[in-house]
């Protein structure tokens, strides 16, 4: 029988349990970040039992991924984790276009990579800087967002937009890079590995931050496959999966770089995972600034699943008719009658869409496989017999994203 | 192991019960009857060595045309070891659709059981704490349905706030 959230918080009432209390933690609280709501069983300030009450940013996105068509529907996965929105634009298009078939071009799977590793340091910036300010490392969390504006204005020029740049489309890009864009990623380069170092120096070893980190929130490797966690937090546990190994997307099989792991999995294992992979990401990124083939961004218009240029559409009736056709929504894409799954490294984790299809423009269902939330279920899991003190340590951890998380 | 050899396992271990198995793009999936979910997985799992549930979720196919039952729950499995995938997929129907929870083989069920039940209101017996997880306990209907308007049934309208001083 179905419960509700009263069923669920143990009785401290009886006289053997009578030491115990319990403690709301949330949802406006400055450690949640956003809106995360914890009911804590507290044997002193030793945590017995957590129960995490989620939900209140729902929003309703996958009902509204019923209803707007698969460009429009980037505008609302960009606001999923908001703190790489690129990241989602990339997955949900890559559902997409799995669905459709489409092999992107050159050039636009270059792009793409760029951006994808531009939002992993974004989201690894944000995550280790705020775990550090949650501890009181408030320098840290200045140097990380220093850098990570750099990031902010590199989705600007490309594409107008700082924070939600709603960059992808199905097929291709919003619009192509410019010379200014090259040499703002080419200047980000230089300046991450000093911010870098500057971060590293402040945390690695620094004495708070290592005791309030190390051997706290341990996940062991049996309970991170068990309970589904996938990237950094299972890598900091020793699961070595990393979906742009194990099924190369865009154009990741031509670089070189490493998947970043550790055995210890606690909170300092993946706080070292997320810097390491930073540097993953930057190589990435210098290995591609350089090689970006020339080309067009965008399909061949004549596979009639990508919008033509402005030019075409003013200047040659089948720019127009294919204008005419992806916008009017009694027209829309025509797409295979079929489900699918596909799945993209985000910066969190496995990041998947699951689109169910039925010919038309318009996904019938779109669910979304938000890593956040998943790794919010292991919360309750990491927290048991830690103090309350360490909570902030293991949520700022394991990177929840609200909006991610309630969707 | 590969799509080819579960196929054949499966169909040995499980001879009477007809699965249908398919696969699109890099998709590979069996249907399954939901009476039979529960044994099927356990045996992927303990067979095939798929220890992650990578995704769980539904959907309502009430107005999808040439669908012959109203919901399908799917199970996205990955084998860590070797990446392998798989997807198990069910159908249901109304007026109960239930179906045993698989909280047991993998504990990354939980939220997600909650979440189909939230959404769908598809009951997974022997889950240990099935209630709402995204919604307040208080609502009643099941947004995720296809007959519930994308604009709500009037619940933000009509929805009580306490102030201080009744609280």
């Amino acid at each position: 029988m179905p419960l509700n959230l009263a069923d669920a918080i143990p009785d401290t009432s009886s006289p053997e349990r009578e030491f115990l209390w319990t403690l709301n933690f949330g949802p406006q609280h400055p450690a949640t970040h956003t809106t995360l709501r914890l009911i804590l069983t507290l044997d002193g300030e030793v945590v017995v039992h957590a129960i995490p009450d989620i939900g209140f940013l729902h929003s309703g996105f996958e009902k509204l991924g019923e209803h707007l068509d698969f460009n429009q529907y980037v505008t609302i996965v960009d606001r999923m984790n908001y703190i790489s929105p690129v990241s989602n634009e990339i997955s949900w298009h890559h559902a997409v276009e799995k669905l459709l078939d489409i092999d992107l071009t050159p050039r636009c799977k270059y792009i793409r990579t760029i951006f994808a590793e531009l939002m992993r340091i974004h989201d690894h910036l944000v995550c280790c800087g705020a775990a550090a300010l949650d501890l009181g490392a408030f320098t840290a969390f200045l140097y990380a967002f220093n850098l990570r504006e750099k990031i902010n204005d590199i989705s600007e020029v490309a594409s107008g937009q700082r924070f939600h740049p709603s960059y992808t489309r199905v097929g291709g890009l919003l619009c192509d890079v410019d010379d200014v864009w090259i040499t703002k990623v080419r200047a980000f380069i230089k300046l991450f590995y000093a911010a870098y170092a500057d971060l590293m120096k402040l945390l690695q070893r620094n004495r708070i931050f290592v005791d309030r980190t190390r051997g706290v929130g341990v996940l062991t490797k049996e309970e991170a496959i068990n309970r589904s966690a996938t990237g950094p937090i299972a890598r900091a546990s020793g699961v070595t999966r990393d979906l742009r190994k194990d099924q190369p997307y865009l154009a990741y099989k031509d670089f070189d770089f490493k998947v970043v792991c550790s055995t210890e999995g606690d909170c300092y294992a993946r706080f070292l995972v997320r810097m390491e992979e930073m540097v993953q990401s930057i190589k990435i990124i210098t290995q591609a600034i350089e090689n970006i083939p020339s080309g067009p961004i965008n399909i061949d218009v004549n596979s009639k699943f990508v919008v033509p240029n402005q030019m075409s559409v003013y200047r040659s009736i089948e720019g127009l008719i294919q204008h005419f056709e992806l916008h009017m929504t009694n027209r829309q894409l025509e797409t295979p009658k079929e489900e699918i799954y596909a799945a993209t490294e985000s910066p969190n984790g496995e990041l998947g869409f699951y689109i169910v299809s039925d010919g038309s423009g318009v996904a019938y269902r779109a669910r979304t496989r938000p890593p956040s939330f998943i790794h919010f279920s292991l919360f309750p899991h990491l927290i048991v017999g830690h103090q309350i003190s360490d909570i902030p340590a293991v949520l700022g951890s394991i990177n929840i994203i609200a909006a991610e998380l309630d969707r | 192991m590969s799509f080819a050899d579960i196929k054949e396992k499966l169909n040995a271990k499980f001879q009477n019960l007809n699965l249908e198995f398919s696969s699109f793009r890099d998709n590979d999936r069996v249907l399954v009857p939901s009476s039979d979910l529960f044994e099927i997985l356990s045996y992927l799992k303990t067979t095939f060595c798929f220890d992650m549930l990578i995704d769980l979720s539904a959907a309502d196919y009430l107005h999808l045309q040439g669908a012959t039952h109203r919901y399908g729950v799917w199970y996205a499995l990955l084998n860590v070891e070797n990446g392998e995938r798989l997807i198990v997929k069910s159908h249901l129907d109304d007026p109960d659709p239930r179906l045993s929870s698989v909280y047991d083989l993998w504990k990354g069920a939980d939220w997600m059981e909650r979440e189909v039940y939230d959404m769908y209101g598809i009951e997974f017996e022997g889950h240990p704490d099935l209630r709402r997880i995204l919604l307040p306990d208080e609502f009643v209907a099941f947004p995720l349905r296809k007959d519930y308007p994308l604009r709500g049934m009037g619940e933000r309208h009509n929805f009580q706030s306490v102030i201080r001083s009744e609280s």
